[in-house]
């Protein structure tokens, strides 16, 4: 176990950490970031989607060692000054989820997709969004909800 | 009858959970409300209909508070479907407060009465209409508190936005009128409800009510609820299903700081202060196991026809075919007949959160968080595992990432517990994936038989369907036939296997569907006119109707390589019609959905929004059942315990999708959460048969066959 320094929306936050530890262990465990979700621990369903840098990555297969400094984002660190980020409002105003398990992924995903690309077309949102499983199958509400955030999720 | 089914028909009976001191220390003063009525309910399908009546026994109950906020007490769980909002409604429609002054509790042993479970679509039509009749009595007590404390004709008073208003002018809020007592109010009696025509809160698209917590990533699943000193557990799994554990080295895991292993008969666990120390500890044992030889994929259909069970079979199944007229006449008088045998392949619920659970004992006293929708079921399992009495052990279930059926058992409360027993300290366990995929149960494999005949003029005339282990729900045909067999078979089966959302009635309705079509084709009559030449039910025809205007049925020609499908049918109070397009590459043996439209009518509808939601998202899930789920295995191994190698639908496999809602005032409102699935499957394989000209009669549809022919 090292002590590892890592920069969470924002803030400068210290952390025990294994050395091969993955990122979702250590904001889940060693943070109590718990909005970031496990789902599968293989990259393969998003649950897990943080950034870094501003780019989507599944922290369940980031090691906590490679993201020392880089900006890290997390769902918890959306809202701003007690509003909901543009995507948020969007999902909730949408109701893109059902169980609500895989939005906290989703929504980081979302979000990556709008800072470069403002107004996606359907076939760029499922480009980028097809790692991102939701089970309960509200993708038709999610792309919607994707929809009405473009051009305002910067 | 599968063994969760079984299960599921137990009949437990505990009365009010609270005592009445406990109660007011958890809401404090307040009036509370309590609903004994008869309670005659009928089970899930699995057992055919039962109708059962219990005791006088509290049901539900609510409490508001001097500040006129309203807490509803109830034994439902909320795994997604929505019923924590659309419940909440119905409350606030009878009660004629805001929906925002109510609060859900749910699922909580300690603190809601006794609940069966959260399963087979009955918590709309059963405690949706227990809370109605609750919250509708609690109106009318307020009425008469009003009436009394003015002196006033009850006649002259209303309700209103939590608020009793008199004729006269005065004006007293619901929390004011009880007057800071502590009140408890048993109602017995069945008010007259607010018809579905004059609904203002219920019947609206109202959001979920607690929507914020799901897009900030507040909402506290069972995995994100942490507790002083906590581990975190492991659980050793064995190499194949039925595999006793021969020997255990222990001593590497057992070296490292702070671990603990726990074994207790073939239950091998560890204990550490976090999953990374856990997981190097579990992966450092070295267990020697033996399995039995067990049948495999390749044989499944084999085995399940060659494997009958003796017992059971419930309401349809062994020894009692539901038999109306004679088959052979039945056949002798037809001018076409038809043969199939469809298959369904075990596909796994996958729900995006794992099982999991936090296990905290205080002295003898045990506490569970869990995702499970048999909350009291699992307090049993605890109970009888550990030798508790029922009083001793509570189980909380915080809303959950969505269960679809999978999560009827308490496998990981009860492994959270064991180990948490040992540790003395609070243990949390969450399954991984691979654990997911393979230690929970699926939804049945099964095989089914159809033979039918028709006349000319397009009247069915005979109609045998055998169903063996996929289950017997929605396996009667709700097309009129004189003469009928219809049996569900009992098999032995190799996997562990239970509920999944709608039971067979996937299953039945794909082979159903997909044969209706081949007797049209038979008889060269189009495949909405044939159904509906067989259909009197109005509600039946209604959907298929509505959903084929919709799509344009028969009003469009399919272009090349295009396909159109559709299927129907009844199920838990439900009507659909569902139609799809597919579009067929032939050289590559591929299939796309392109479009889908279904009709829905599930009675008067409490949500809209909610409901529109629940379909779309069967639709969605059913996709993966007809198109590329499946389980495969091999000698009590599971091949594919992964969603890189067990698809299930993403946003690329999603066609356009058009709901077409029924709002039926006059009918009962009913549940949606499983029968919206039923349709997609044999809509799909009707589509491609409309396309291709071949048959497709296994579930995941065998797409691949498309290229060989």
């Amino acid at each position: 176990m090292a002590t590892i320094t890592l920069l969470v929306n924002g803030s400068q936050l210290q952390a025990e950490a294994a050395a091969d530890e993955s990122l979702l262990s250590v904001l889940r465990n060693g943070l109590g970031l718990t909005g970031t979700k496990y789902g599968c621990g293989e990259g393969q369903c998003g649950a897990c989607t943080v950034l870094l840098d501003g780019k989507p990555v599944r922290s369940c297969r980031t090691p906590a060692a490679s993201a020392i400094g880089k900006k890290i984002s997390t769902i918890e660190g959306l809202s701003r000054n007690g509003s909901l980020h543009p995507v948020q409002q969007a999902f909730l105003d949408e109701e893109a989820f059902q169980c609500g398990y895989c939005t906290p992924g989703m929504i980081m995903s979302a979000v990556a997709l709008l800072q470069n690309t403002p107004n996606p077309t359907d076939e760029q949102i499922v480009q980028h969004m097809n790692g991102n499983i939701c089970r309960c199958g509200t993708y038709p509400r999610v792309m919607a909800a994707i929809h009405k955030a473009g051009g305002k999720g910067k | 009858m599968t063994e969760l089914e079984q299960h599921e028909i137990e009949r437990l009976q505990y009365g009010f959970a609270v005592s009445r001191r406990d109660l007011f220390k958890f809401v404090g003063a307040g009036l509370v409300v309590g609903l004994c009525a008869p309670k005659a309910f009928t089970q899930e399908s699995g057992a055919g209909f039962r109708g059962e009546s219990a005791s006088q026994d509290v049901d539900s109950w609510l409490h508001i508070a001097p500040d006129s906020k309203i807490t509803v007490f109830t034994g439902k769980v909320e795994m997604g479907q929505n019923i924590r909002t659309s419940l909440a409604q119905q409350v606030a429609e009878e009660l004629r407060a805001p929906l925002n002054s109510i609060t859900m509790v749910m699922g909580d042993t300690a603190l809601t009465p006794f609940d069966m479970g959260t399963f087979g679509s009955r918590s709309t039509p059963q405690m949706g209409s227990q809370l109605r009749k609750m919250a509708a009595s609690a109106r009318e007590l307020l009425l008469d508190m009003a009436a009394r404390k003015w002196q006033e004709d009850r006649s002259k008073l209303s309700a209103d936005n939590a608020t009793i208003i008199s004729q006269s002018g005065k004006k007293i809020g619901y929390g004011e009128l009880t007057g800071g007592q502590k009140l408890v109010k048993l109602i017995a009696q069945d008010p007259s409800l607010t018809p579905a025509t004059q609904w203002h809160v219920a019947g609206t698209a109202a959001t979920k009510v607690d929507g914020a917590a799901f897009v900030t990533g507040s909402h506290q699943y069972t995995s994100d609820i942490a507790r002083l000193q906590m581990l975190t557990g492991k659980v050793l799994r064995p190499n194949a299903f039925n595999a006793t554990l021969v020997s255990l080295d222990s001593r590497a895991a057992e070296a490292l700081p702070n671990v603990r292993v726990i074994r207790d008969g073939n239950f091998v666990g560890v204990v550490a202060p976090d999953s990374e120390q856990a997981q190097k500890a579990l992966s450092l044992l070295q267990a020697q196991w033996n399995a039995p030889a067990q049948p495999s994929e390749t044989e499944l259909f084999d085995y399940l026809k060659k494997n009958p069970e003796a017992e059971g079979g419930g309401g349809f199944g062994g020894r009692s075919a539901h038999i109306v007229g004679s088959i052979e006449t039945g056949m002798s008088s037809a001018t076409k007949t038809a043969s199939g045998t469809y298959t369904v392949a075990y596909i796994a619920h996958a729900p995006l959160e794992p099982r999991a659970a936090v296990a905290e004992w205080t002295e003898d006293r045990l506490t569970v968080w869990t995702g499970t929708q048999r909350p009291f079921a699992v307090r049993e399992e605890l109970a009888s595992a550990f030798h508790l009495s029922l009083d001793h052990v509570r189980v909380i279930v915080p809303d959950t990432g969505s269960a679809y059926g999978g999560k009827h058992t308490g496998d990981a409360a009860v492994e959270a517990a064991r180990l948490a027993k040992a540790a003395g300290r609070p243990v949390k366990l969450v399954w991984t994936r691979e654990e997911e995929f393979t230690w929970a149960y699926f939804r049945p494999a099964g095989v089914i038989e159809i033979k039918s005949g028709a006349k000319n003029d397009g009247t069915l005339a005979a109609w045998e369907f055998h169903n063996y282990n996929s289950g017997p729900a929605a396996i009667q045909t709700p097309y009129n036939v004189p003469h009928q067999k219809i049996e569900f078979h009992a098999t032995k089966y190799p996997l562990r296997q239970g509920s999944y959302r709608g039971l067979a009635g996937t299953a039945n309705h794909f082979a159903r569907e997909s044969h209706m079509d081949e007797l049209a084709q038979a008889l060269h009559m189009d495949p909405l006119q044939f159904r509906l030449k067989n259909i009197t039910d109005p509600r039946l025809r209604a959907v298929f109707e509505t959903a084929a205007a919709k799509f344009g049925w028969g009003k469009q020609r399919a272009r090349a390589n295009h396909g159109f499908g559709l299927a129907g049918g009844f199920e838990k109070g439900g009507y659909f019609a569902t139609c799809a397009e597919v579009t067929v590459d032939r050289n590559a043996g591929e299939v796309k959905i392109v479009r889908v439209v279904e009709a829905f009518d599930c009675g008067a509808v409490i949500n809209p929004n909610g409901l529109r939601n629940q379909i779309s998202g069967a639709i969605v899930q059913g996709i993966g059942g007809a198109m590329f789920e499946t389980v495969h295995f091999v000698n009590g191994r599971i091949l594919n315990p992964h969603f890189r190698d067990y698809r299930v639908p993403r946003f690329r496999d999603v066609p356009q999708i058009e709901v077409e809602l029924i709002d039926r005032k006059d009918a009962p409102s009913m549940g949606a959460g499983e029968t919206p699935i039923m349709g997609l499957a044999p809509a799909v394989g009707n589509a491609i048969f409309h396309a291709t000209g071949v048959r497709l009669r296994s579930m995941p549809l065998e797409t691949k066959k498309l290229a060989s022919k």
